[in-house]
């Protein structure tokens, strides 16, 4: 049995909790990195939903996890609205599998 | 260069010839792996790409009405209303094989049966938007689920089509060539040192029938 955890700014990811995820809210790069890293290392999250807006700070820890099956860390966009970054994580992917970016 | 080192010997080549064998056999076997996981990737991708969309959008539009609620209610409200959640989910995670790449299915279920009752408040004190974003928010919710499940294939297919490339690669303009020239280099060892052994009896021969009989 697995949990969903969100990460994100309060605002931003509040009302996640009304749907009976768990959330994480974080401020400052600091706190976002040291609780992304209990979160994913705990086995216990098999999602993690992350804003965008934390992408550019946990992008070397997001990448650790890129080919393990536990767990999927998500990009979700904030309050601010879509970034962009989520098509880039799936563009990584393209690239990596055919050599190029054929999207 | 492989070839300097080796024993131009008839043991060597069996061997080698047999290596070139499963070398061969393998890079067939593994150039059609490749090519069918690069299909299921690709219509993967295509289906990402969709739900990532929707996704998206769906948040946007919750994030949207939740500002509104947001600026209706003092912030403590807000946050005292959504603080005791009624429903709570747990995720099952089940795994397909895809061309022998383990890939997450999952699946949730909640703990109040009635999905209709995902408002953890009272009505009286909190704002109708409030409402509608939860709403909102819980349409989207499947398509979370089912974005993650697919952004994880997609995940896990890459590594796995970046690996079987590699080794394809590998086989085909590495192994393969280099057991090919080893081969006739041992083959062309091995006529020519033929040659030189029939030579040299045809002399000896020459030498002894000279001896015996006079003949020139």
């Amino acid at each position: 049995m697995y949990k969903i955890g969100v990460l994100g700014e309060k605002d931003s990811i509040i009302a996640f909790s009304a749907l009976g995820l768990e959330v994480f809210p974080v401020e400052g790069e600091q706190e976002a990195i040291a609780t992304f890293r209990k979160l994913a290392k705990d086995g216990e999250h098999a999602i993690i939903y992350v804003t965008e807006s934390f992408y550019e700070t946990l992008a070397p820890e997001i990448d650790k996890y890129k080919d393990s099956l536990v767990p999927a860390v998500i990009l979700i966009p904030g309050r601010d609205g879509s970034l962009g970054l989520g098509q880039t994580a799936l563009n990584a992917a393209v690239e990596r599998a055919v050599g190029a970016n054929i999207l | 260069m492989a070839s300097k080192t080796i024993n131009p010997t008839r043991m060597e080549l069996t061997r080698i010839k047999g290596r070139l064998k499963t070398a061969v056999r393998g890079h067939k076997l593994l150039k059609d792996k490749r090519d069918e996981l690069m299909r299921q990737f690709m219509e993967n991708v295509r289906q990402n790409k969709v739900l990532r969309q929707k996704v998206e959008e769906g948040l946007t539009r919750a994030n949207r009405s939740l500002a509104v609620a947001s600026a209706v209610m003092s912030p403590e409200m807000l946050e005292q209303a959504l603080m005791f959640p009624t429903q709570s989910v747990e995720l099952d995670m089940s795994f397909k094989n895809i061309m022998s790449v383990n890939v997450p299915r999952y699946e949730f279920h909640t703990k109040e049966e009635d999905t209709g009752d995902i408002y953890p408040y009272g009505f009286a004190q909190t704002s109708g938007e409030l409402d509608a974003a939860l709403d909102d928010l819980f349409c989207v919710f499947r398509d979370m689920l089912e974005l993650a499940q697919a952004e994880k294939t997609t995940q896990l297919l890459a590594e796995e089509i970046e690996k079987t490339r590699r080794r394809v690669n590998a086989l085909e303009y590495v192994m393969i060539p280099d057991m090919q020239r080893n081969i006739k280099y041992i083959t062309m060892k091995l006529e020519e040192s033929d040659r030189s052994t029939k030579v040299r009896l045809m002399k000896v021969k020459d030498m002894v029938l000279k001896e015996a009989h006079g003949w020139e």
